[in-house]
């Protein structure tokens, strides 16, 4: 579903990726962990076209297109999905309003008719209970007010209503207590198909308690230094990344 | 609001021109251009006035000639040749419409192009219209049945003939002659307007509705509006704003007053599109408004407008709280684009006890534009407790365009508790990348974000005109992104 | 009558005829041009926006004369290097690098300094009595006192000139104070130039007698990665109004400008700042605190520019003001033009009174409600007089509000 090969980029003319390797394929989930400074962010901003990074080497092809031939509201389109690691507030928008110009933008890129806002209320409806969000908050200004909790879990709650080909999850987990993590894993789980696949990216071996990856990849200072099966999270969290930093001088 | 989509926007968003652009082929009778007494006199026979009415005229025009035009706001423009503006032009068939079908059907077309159309408006909306073309206002609806509850809505003119006390008693105590260049001007000139009054613990049962339209080339319009909210009464008042695309300069030059007596209500609101010249600020309409309103104790005024036409808007509708416990609001956004200019805000003067006010204005600029917020929150010695407070926010689209916030504020009592804040801005970055993540045009996240950041005064608005609102600030922001 | 008065009382003129001429080498030209724009000016009248709350009655109504000698010398600071003026003469420094009075120099070292075509400006360079020169090339060991004293019944024009080379730092004060029973007005002016990485924080004193007029405007331009500091602090006077005006002319500086105003009485205290931001990435706070006593006016206009093309401004101003009394007032102007658009730029004003469920709370404890006002209003310009880094500085003040309101610090 997605190649990355050789991707270089830089931000501020400091190199933070260095070649960096991976590939997805539909129905898998990927993990990528690595220390702090790693480059796990810039991997997720520069997948959903943040222009302030500089790409100066490789390619991305997502579903055979030159995704950084596309603008970030192209690859939203075309089923590419950021969970933020800080969701953003916009006053006064609220969550419905917000989403269902989204979903028909994305729509309209298909040749699809807009939703009806009958089935449009429906399928809120239903993809709120997936993550246990009060529907209160559907009617909310985006994220505005919000608790870490709730952010996040409407970050899930989006996912489920645009239904994304990839779902990139950055940092998901940071800033959950153990029953948010429990409840936004279980709406990622739910959400898994054979056609879709999901990047998650964190620090933190908790959240694959919940979200079983079927590759763990570890980044460190810019490139994937090891991949493994999903024990390799456990080794990590039991030997920690200095244990990479010596395997990998060594 | 909730029944406008994203569709119906992306609809309006492909007309991005201004679209009220078009001139009505209507047969216009017109003065001579140019001002002198025998102009003012000739208006005044051809409206028949009484002999009060002339002097009242006479008397600004003589305070006017002695008085300069106004050069503190942060605009340029080139002052208008006040003797090369035409004062009176009228539709030319004058004669009372009996019913809506004797109504010019040049003149119902214009006004469905306007989206007024008025038996849409009559059967659906239930909103009482009076239609103000250049000078003289020509159709008044559900008149009838406002009589029934004793109000009066009608043109100032036919209010100057049927209620001349009325008229008499409250025209120009807000707004004195001697108030400014604008107002002097207007009160010298003035051809039409509205004419409101609600009687005594009357509740008015529709939103009542002007719109105002400049159609004949080289010429003025001076409205007046007259808004009196007996005792214990309330009113929610409209009034919508166009104007064709013409290479000149437009002048408009309006006064309304707005009498709430004690424990009355009024609900103010504009939505003022003139047009606002084109993209090298070539033309558009020079708004130069006076607009005020008196509270006595218990009543409250509320001013809402959305600023999104004109080429130099000058205008600060205000509130004197006079009566001990009154109240005043303001809500204003705003829009400036390409050279557009925009020098607006409110006073609120606090004279009465408990008096309280609200300010909340949005300033958005775009392209070359500069757009500034100028405002006066008075507390007088005798006005215990008096609170407000304010919040003027303002967001810039491009690096070529400006956003400028003067408040002046005057306290002269210990109990008093005055609170401003303000704010100057980007759109911000993240949540446009946060929206493009999501699937959205730049464009249209644009539209969302800026309406979002307008909502507390959007929500402010009745129903249809937020929808004409939001639609708007759409429209005007049309390729504004830096 | 007034026709009468519109022909003949330029009260500008009125002013400078109890002037002589200033004997310092400025440019000649210059004297010539501002001695011209004099002849054809008068004192600004509230017709003027800047001066739209600022009456200058109380200057032409005064008819200045003389002084008297020798004041008694103000003990503020053991360590400082004291310059000490009197009656708008020098009269005694203690020599450093750097120091020198404008009487000692010759046009050539004279010849940066400017006036504008201002009323106050123009009439205290031409009129200009002394004043010091400093250029700061190597960071002192000590900070610097300049002591401004008059006695008697006296107009002062004198005018500074402060230059902080690169990467120096320095620590001024600048007092003002009077003898009680004098009647003087005091016009002025000093220009400080901050250099590339240079640190200057200046804390301007105001305790001139209940009958002293006190106009006073520094000029200021940093350069890029340059610190600037003001905290003014007016506590006495019977009609005060300083002017600041910032030109922000290099990337990366940061300007703070802090005051406190507390007055009683008749007095009227007249803040009005200028922070013009011409380049990108600068900081720029202000904080003012006022309170109103008895009949006593506070005026506070701050202006903030944000020049075209200079992105990446933050730029912070508060006001907040207390009225004491039925009879106290506040005109306040914050302003911001911004013309730059990726810029954070705020302010704030709230004019008010002490919160009573604080008084109540505090009474509750035990305190009279004298002290739990006091308590509180302390406390109110307490926030801004710890922005004062000089301890010695800032228990005077403490000592000299604790003198006048009675305030425990």
């Amino acid at each position: 579903m997605i190649k990355i090969k050789n991707l270089h980029a830089n931000i501020e003319g400091k190199e933070i990726l260095k070649g960096l390797d991976l590939e997805v394929n539909a129905g898998e989930v990927h993990a990528i962990m690595g220390p702090n400074g790693a480059g796990k962010s810039t991997l997720a901003s520069i997948l959903a076209g943040r222009e302030e990074y500089e790409i100066t080497a490789g390619s991305i092809t997502f579903d055979g297109i030159d995704l950084l031939e596309l603008s970030t509201e192209e690859r939203a389109r075309e089923g590419l999905f950021l969970a933020f690691q800080y969701p953003v507030e916009i006053p006064g928008v609220s969550n419905i309003n917000f989403l269902r110009t989204a979903l028909n933008e994305i729509r309209e890129y298909k040749g699809q008719e807009p939703i009806s806002a009958k089935d449009f209320m429906q399928m809120v409806r239903d993809k709120s209970a997936l993550v246990e969000l009060d529907s209160k908050l559907a009617n909310r200004s985006v994220n505005e007010g919000f608790s870490g909790g709730e952010k996040k879990r409407n970050e899930i709650f989006q996912m489920a209503m645009l239904d994304p080909k990839l779902a990139i999850l950055d940092e998901t987990d940071s800033g959950l207590d153990i029953d948010a993590l429990r409840i936004v894993a279980n709406g990622v789980n739910k959400l898994k198909t054979p056609h879709n696949a999901s990047i998650v990216i964190t620090h933190y071996q908790r959240l694959l308690d919940y979200i079983v990856p079927d590759f763990v990849h570890v980044l460190y200072d810019g490139k994937i230094v090891k991949t493994g099966p999903k024990e390799l999270a456990l080794t990590l969290e039991e030997k920690g990344y200095d244990w990479i930093k010596e395997s990998i001088l060594s | 609001m909730a029944n406008y989509t994203e569709n119906e926007l992306a609809k309006d968003l492909e007309n991005q021109e201004y679209k009220f652009g078009f001139v009505t082929d209507i047969e216009t009778e017109k003065v001579p251009s140019g001002l002198d007494e025998d102009i003012i006199r000739l208006i005044s026979s051809k409206k028949n006035e009484p002999s009060w009415l002339l002097d009242y005229r006479l008397n600004a025009f003589e305070t006017w000639k002695k008085m300069v035009e106004p050069e503190w706001a942060h605009v340029r423009y080139e002052k208008p040749k006040f003797q090369e503006i035409t004062y009176y032009a009228a539709p030319k068939q004058t004669k009372k419409y009996e019913s809506w079908e004797d109504v010019d059907p040049e003149m119902k077309e214009t006004m469905t192009k306007l989206g007024i159309s008025l038996e849409e408006q009559q059967r659906l909306t239930g909103v009482a219209v009076d239609f103000v073309m250049d000078s003289v206002s020509v159709a008044t609806s559900f008149k009838e049945k406002l009589k029934e509850l004793g109000i009066i809505f009608c043109s100032f003119s036919d209010a100057v003939q049927e209620h001349p006390d009325l008229v008499k008693k409250y025209m120009g105590t807000v707004v004195p002659t001697t108030d400014n260049f604008y107002a002097a001007l207007n009160s010298a000139v003035f051809t039409d307007g509205s004419f409101c009054y609600i009687p005594k613990g009357v509740r008015c049962p529709m939103e009542l509705s002007t719109y105002f339209r400049i159609n004949a080339g080289g010429t003025g319009q001076f409205e007046r509006t007259l808004v009196v909210a007996d005792e214990g009464s309330y009113v929610s008042y409209l009034e919508g704003c166009t104007a064709p695309q013409r290479d000149e300069n437009q002048l408009h030059a309006a006064v309304v007053e707005l009498i709430a007596l004690e424990s009355a209500e009024i609900k103010y609101s504009t939505v003022q599109n003139w047009y606002p010249g084109d993209k090298e600020g070539k033309g558009g309409v020079f708004n130069f408004v006076t607009k005020r309103g008196i509270c006595e104790r218990n009543a409250k005024i509320s001013w809402t407008q959305v600023e999104t036409g004109s080429a130099v808007t000058w205008k600060y509708p205000s509130c004197i709280l006079k009566g001990d416990h009154s109240v005043g609001e303001f809500y204003s956004v705003a829009v400036t684009n390409n050279y557009q200019q925009a020098d607006t805000g409110t006073k609120m003067v606090h004279l009465g006890k408990n008096t309280k006010s609200t300010i909340i204005s949005k300033g958005i600029s775009a392209g070359k534009s500069q757009n500034s917020y100028r405002g006066l929150v008075q507390i007088h010695k005798n006005a215990q407790q008096a609170r407000n407070f304010s919040q003027c926010d303002s967001l810039l689209m491009t690096d070529e365009c400006g956003a400028h916030t003067f408040p002046y504020i005057e306290c002269k009592n210990p109990t008093a508790k005055i609170e401003h804040e303000a704010t100057t801005s980007k759109i911000g970055e993240d949540q446009l990348f946060y929206c493009m993540q999501r699937g959205i045009s730049e464009e249209k996240a644009i539209s969302l974000i800026v309406n979002g950041y307008c909502k507390e005064v959007l929500n402010q608005l009745p129903m249809e005109f937020a929808v004409e609102a939001q639609k708007l600030l759409a429209i005007s922001l049309e390729g504004s992104v830096g | 009558m007034q026709e009468v008065n519109t022909i003949h009382e330029n009260k500008l003129d009125k002013l400078r005829e109890s002037l002589s001429k200033t004997s310092i080498a400025f440019n000649k030209n210059l004297l010539v041009e501002l001695g011209d724009f004099l002849e054809n000016s008068d004192l600004p009248t509230t017709k003027q926006e800047s001066w739209k709350y600022t009456r200058l009655t109380k200057l032409s109504n005064t008819t200045f004369s003389g002084f008297n000698e020798k004041s008694t010398l103000l003990a503020v600071h053991e360590k400082a290097y004291k310059i000490v003026f009197e009656n708008g003469k020098l009269r005694s420094k203690e020599a450093f690098e750097g120091l020198n009075t404008l009487t000692e120099l010759s046009s050539t070292q004279l010849s940066e300094i400017h006036a504008s075509h201002e009323v106050f400006d123009a009439l205290n360079l031409c009129y200009a009595e002394d004043g010091v020169f400093i250029e700061i090339s190597k960071t002192l060991d000590r900070p610097i006192e300049i002591l401004h004293l008059s006695n008697g019944n006296k107009i002062n024009n004198l005018r500074h000139f402060i230059r902080l080379k690169s990467n120096t730092e320095a620590n001024i004060t600048m007092i003002f104070c009077s003898e009680k029973e004098s009647k003087n007005f005091s016009n002025c002016v000093t220009e400080f130039h901050v250099e590339q990485g240079a640190h200057l924080s200046v804390t301007k004193i105001q305790i001139e007698s209940g009958q002293d007029i006190h106009l006073s405007k520094e000029k200021v331009i940093q350069h890029r990665d340059s610190n600037f500091t003001l905290n003014t602090v007016t506590l006495d006077g019977l009609f005060v109004r300083n002017e600041v005006e910032v030109a922000v002319e290099g990337v990366y500086a940061e300007t703070n400008l802090n005051g406190v105003y507390v007055a009683n009485q008749q007095q009227f205290v007249d803040n009005h700042t200028t922070i013009d931001h011409k380049v990108a990435h600068c900081l720029s706070n202000e904080l003012y605190k006022g309170v109103l006593f008895d009949k006593a006016t506070g005026v506070f206009n701050g202006k903030v520019f944000v020049r075209k093309d200079a992105q990446k401004i933050n730029a912070f101003q508060s006001n907040a003001n207390i009225i004491m009394s039925q009879d106290a007032s506040v005109n306040a102007k914050p302003e911001l033009e911004i013309y730059a658009d990726d810029v954070k730029c705020s302010h704030g004003s709230t004019t008010g009174q002490l919160d009573e469920e604080a008084v109540f709370y505090l009474r509750s404890r035990g305190l009279s409600d004298k002290a739990a006002r006091n308590l509180l209003v302390s406390a109110f310009v307490g926030q801004v007089l710890e922005k004062i880094e000089n301890t010695e500085i800032l228990d005077f003040v403490y000592g000299k509000l604790n003198e006048r309101f009675g305030w425990e610090y």
